[in-house]
């Protein structure tokens, strides 16, 4: 009787109890989508951030944002797109799908899941609540020391800042322990470890890497934040600290970072063009180890972001090299990527269009690597625009791409709901075209002699034309995140029944109810290749015959 | 060979093709606002270098965009072909054939880019040992000019070290002269680059690659032209709120032309008789604290060197023209010029501010 009575009380909880329920949560989707809608938040104010930084580089020497304002916001922007977007809407997609493509009814220390979660938010908080100190920190999001020593940066905002990281980055490295577990401990019978999706393989070890190097970055977060509390003397040249140790732990965090973000970008592409080119990946087992190449030689190239601060010609050489090296793993995969979709049958949904808008992006992400990496052209293109179109070329085209390609692609699994096809195709080309004008002209200006991280410009450099081509796209792209969030929010009442596989895929969520049940599977089923749905679709011609 | 090849015959072509590419567009300025028209274009463009390390770089450059345009037209290529071949299929139709991967493409495609990489390698070396030289060996024949460079928060400060072996021993701030070398006679400028306060970045495009002044560290970079002309750059590592207008300038002058500079900078400052009363408030009023005039008790060292200020074309670091107006303004608010800087407004009477400045001017 009293099961009776408990069901429909659910269905009618007051919003204090829908509210209840999802902060007391351990149920990793749940968790994951709390994740979901904390990076968009995030995302929402870094965006704002970066079009009053577009609005001011409109023309030279332009007064519409003062100094200390834009070098807040060009701080915070930073800040708060790596830590308080990137990272965790890639770390709820995940905690929402590896335990469902593994076949496990949840994380492995659900507890500890949810209190990565509000760690996390609570670093962005803690963050954020620097501008009630009477501005945000105005030191770059990598903080050089000195200029974050208490001499340089008086205000307590930097103090909030270095919690407000500390904070997250412990909510990130129990996120990573967690998964990493997961995938360890509870595949379902059969998933042998070369029987992993690529999608949960790549996130895996995007979380290896965290593991790794979150430390360095609470190392040093920790050293300055006595500094400047305690009278330490880490960073303090004048006391014989060195400054220039700041710049080598925060980018031995720095570099694997952007695979930490950059891999499960990947997975979800490896997921996504498959199903629908309706081909089976190319290369499955060269994908898998290229995943690993990077996650280990990413940590040996740190210091390719320092190619300016006067180390010996060898050690020069040496980092140079080892950057290049990671291009080959990276064209491994661009290649598996081709050959997988060369000869399908296409399915031009809005996953595919983002899919190839990821291909033809990332290429030239890769390709601006490879000059910046040699390192007599870093001499003139680091610090400089170049650098920026660089690195928004990776993250804006390469993982944003990617994270618009999976969150279509199971948005019908996470809501059960199918998205509006034609808002998302014009959530694409506003974005695609946005894109190109925003950080295309980037490259230029930094050719032209344009360093970042300048609030104004002087009038006879000639930087103006570029940078205004550069807003105008900023101002074009500002939409389409408007009818991405929209279409996401709309399609939650209008959009048509998703049912359990509306994408005729291949790997185990798809096997469960659109939203999943709270336990995930009424079964824990049994796999037998890493395409389980298309042996179940196939069994005249299964898939582990070949593998 | 092939880094020779690009450097001698394609080089020059593409990057002039690329040069005029970036002008043309650059000329449609104002295109969106019409912000500005007085001042003409400075070209600080990489791909118009002026000094050694700089052209070096530029012939590396133009052939790793070559290696890196072919990869990027092949791949784009395959893409855009796919694209055409398989965008449309009809519905209801059987599954594609699925081919699981094939050892001898994935062994090409892991050998060719990395063949890329190694000779990327092998040239690159090449370049980062011409690009950064010892310093303390400079060129037979040649007559060096040394110079110590201190960032500050936001101004350059130059102290001039040896010029063809005889040394210099005077400061001055914000804009540098170097002599231009003759055919025969190369004139190397070595500057050694140190940081009073935070990090910095020294670079001006035309002459060199970006060299960092780290506080704790010494680090060294060279140039060296033929071509007489006003080299510009500014500030590359972000270093606080006027990061932006921590401009450099570089002069490179004519040997005589160069040697009157320096001998000029050599003596202490003018004591001209008429300036007495301006030399007096000056002397008086704590701008001595932070400035130094030579030749009199004004031994500042944590603001810029006024000894021959007005033999500078430039105020706060290259952000407005050194006139008597701005001087004006200067003095009066610098905050009104470059907010944020740290000299603040002392408040002082519009007669105050005349008579320093009246001083101020005869200091060439």
């Amino acid at each position: 009787m009293a099961i009776a009575e408990h069901e429909p009380a659910v269905e009618s909880l007051p919003w204090t109890g829908v509210l209840h329920e999802w902060v007391t949560t351990v149920d990793h989707k749940k968790i994951g989508v709390m994740y979901y809608i904390m990076a968009i938040v995030f995302l929402v104010i870094g965006g704002a951030e970066a079009m009053l930084m577009r609005l001011q580089l409109l023309g030279p020497e332009l007064k519409i944002v003062p100094a200390d304002v834009f070098n807040q916001m060009m701080t915070m922007h930073g800040t708060t797109m790596i830590f308080f977007a990137a990272m965790p809407i890639l770390a709820g997609i995940a905690n929402y799908i590896v335990p469902l493509q593994i076949g496990a009814r949840d994380m492995a220390f659900p507890r500890l899941n949810a209190l990565g979660l509000w760690l996390t938010l609570f670093g962005g908080v803690v963050c954020y609540f620097s501008f009630a100190t009477g501005g945000a920190p105005a030191i770059g999001w990598f903080a050089y020391a000195p200029l974050t020593e208490h001499t340089f940066a008086r205000s307590a905002a930097t103090d909030f800042w270095i919690l407000g990281l500390l904070v997250s980055g412990i909510g990130s490295l129990t996120g990573a322990v967690n998964l990493v577990t997961t995938v360890l401990a509870l595949r379902c019978p059969g998933m042998t470890l070369r029987k992993i999706p690529l999608y949960t393989w790549m996130a895996f070890w995007a979380n290896v890497q965290i593991i790794f190097a979150m430390p360095p970055l609470t190392a040093a977060l920790v050293m300055i934040l006595f500094d400047r509390l305690f009278g330490a003397h880490f960073f303090d040249a004048q006391a014989g600290g060195a400054p220039y140790l700041w710049q080598h732990l925060f980018w031995f965090f720095g570099h694997p970072e952007v695979y930490i973000l950059v891999l499960p970008a990947f997975g979800m592409i490896s997921d996504v063009l498959p199903v629908f080119s309706r081909k089976v990946i190319f290369g499955y087992e060269f994908m898998a180890a290229a995943t690993v190449a990077i996650a280990f030689v990413s940590f040996g190239v740190w210091a390719h972001h320092m190619f300016a601060v006067g180390m010996t010609r060898t050690v020069d050489v040496y980092f140079a090299f080892a950057s290049l090296v990671v291009g080959i793993p990276t064209g491994i995969k661009m290649f598996n990527w081709l050959a997988t979709i060369y000869g399908g049958r296409w399915r031009m949904a809005a996953p595919m269009l983002f899919g190839l808008g990821f291909l033809s992006m990332f290429l030239i992400a890769g390709l601006t690597g490879i000059i910046l990496a040699v390192v007599p052209i870093d001499y003139q293109l680091t610090d400089s625009y170049f650098v920026v179109a660089h690195f928004l070329w990776v993250i804006v085209g390469g993982i944003l791409m990617g994270i618009f390609a999976g969150s279509y692609y199971w948005y019908p699994k996470v809501t059960g709901h199918m998205y509006s096809e034609r808002l998302a195709r014009w959530q694409f080309w506003l974005f695609f075209i946005g894109f190109l004008l925003t950080f295309g002209p980037m490259h230029i200006s930094g050719i032209l002699g344009m360093p970042r991280r300048i609030y104004t410009y002087p009038v006879d450099r000639g930087w103006e034309f570029w940078n205004q081509v550069s807003s105008f796209g900023a101002f074009l792209q500002a939409p389409s995140f408007v009818i991405f969030i929209w279409n996401i929010l709309i399609s939650l009442k209008t959009g048509a029944p998703a049912g359990d596989d509306p994408w005729d895929a291949w790997t185990l969520e798809w096997a469960t109810t659109s939203p999943p049940a709270v336990y995930n599977f009424e079964t824990i089923p049994t796999v037998r290749s890493r395409r389980p749905l298309w042996d179940l679709k196939h069994p005249d011609d299964p898939d582990w015959q070949y593998e | 060979m092939l880094s020779s090849f690009s450097q001698e015959r394609a080089g020059p072509a593409i990057a002039g093709w690329l040069r005029n590419l970036f002008a043309e567009a650059t000329d449609m300025r104002g295109f969106f606002l019409l912000a500005s028209a007085a001042n003409p274009i400075q070209d600080l463009s990489i791909f118009n270098p002026a000094s050694p390390p700089a052209e070096s770089i530029r012939s590396l450059f133009i052939l790793v965009l070559g290696v890196t345009g072919a990869i990027f037209l092949l791949v784009e290529g395959v893409l855009l072909y796919c694209l055409f071949r398989f965008r449309r299929h009809a519905p209801g139709t059987t599954e594609p054939p699925q081919v699981y991967g094939s050892l001898p493409i994935e062994i090409a495609w892991t050998a060719a880019p990395a063949m890329i990489v190694i000779v990327l390698a092998l040239i690159l070396t090449r370049t980062e040992f011409e690009v950064r030289v010892n310093q303390d060996r400079p060129p037979a024949g040649s007559k060096p000019l040394y110079v110590t460079v201190i960032g500050h928060q936001w101004w350059w400060e130059y102290q001039y070290d040896k010029y063809d072996g005889k040394d210099l021993g005077f400061i001055t701030a914000n804009e540098l002269h170097i002599p231009v070398s003759d055919t025969g006679v190369p004139r190397p400028v070595y500057l050694t680059l140190l940081s009073a306060d935070v990090c910095h970045s020294y670079w001006v495009p035309r002459l060199a690659g970006k060299t960092d002044l780290i506080p704790g560290r010494t680090n060294h970079l060279w140039f060296q032209t033929s071509q007489q002309a006003l080299y510009l750059g500014q500030c590359a590592e972000y270093c606080g709120t006027q990061h932006a207008h921590m401009l450099l300038r570089v002069n490179a002058d004519s040997v005589a032309d160069f040697e009157t500079w320096l001998d000029n900078q050599k003596k202490p400052a003018r004591d001209d008789a008429a300036a007495h009363a301006g030399r007096d408030a000056f002397l008086n009023q704590s701008c001595v604290n932070c400035h130094r005039v030579r030749g009199t008790v004004a031994a500042g060292t944590y603001a810029p060197d006024l000894t021959h200020l007005m033999s500078r074309e430039t105020l706060a670091s290259g952000m407005v023209p050194n006139t008597r107006d701005e001087l004006l303004k200067w003095v009066n608010d610098p905050q009104q010029i470059k907010s944020g800087c740290l000299m603040p407004a002392f408040g002082l009477s519009e007669e105050k501010v005349n008579l320093l400045v009246s001083y101020l001017i005869t200091l060439k």
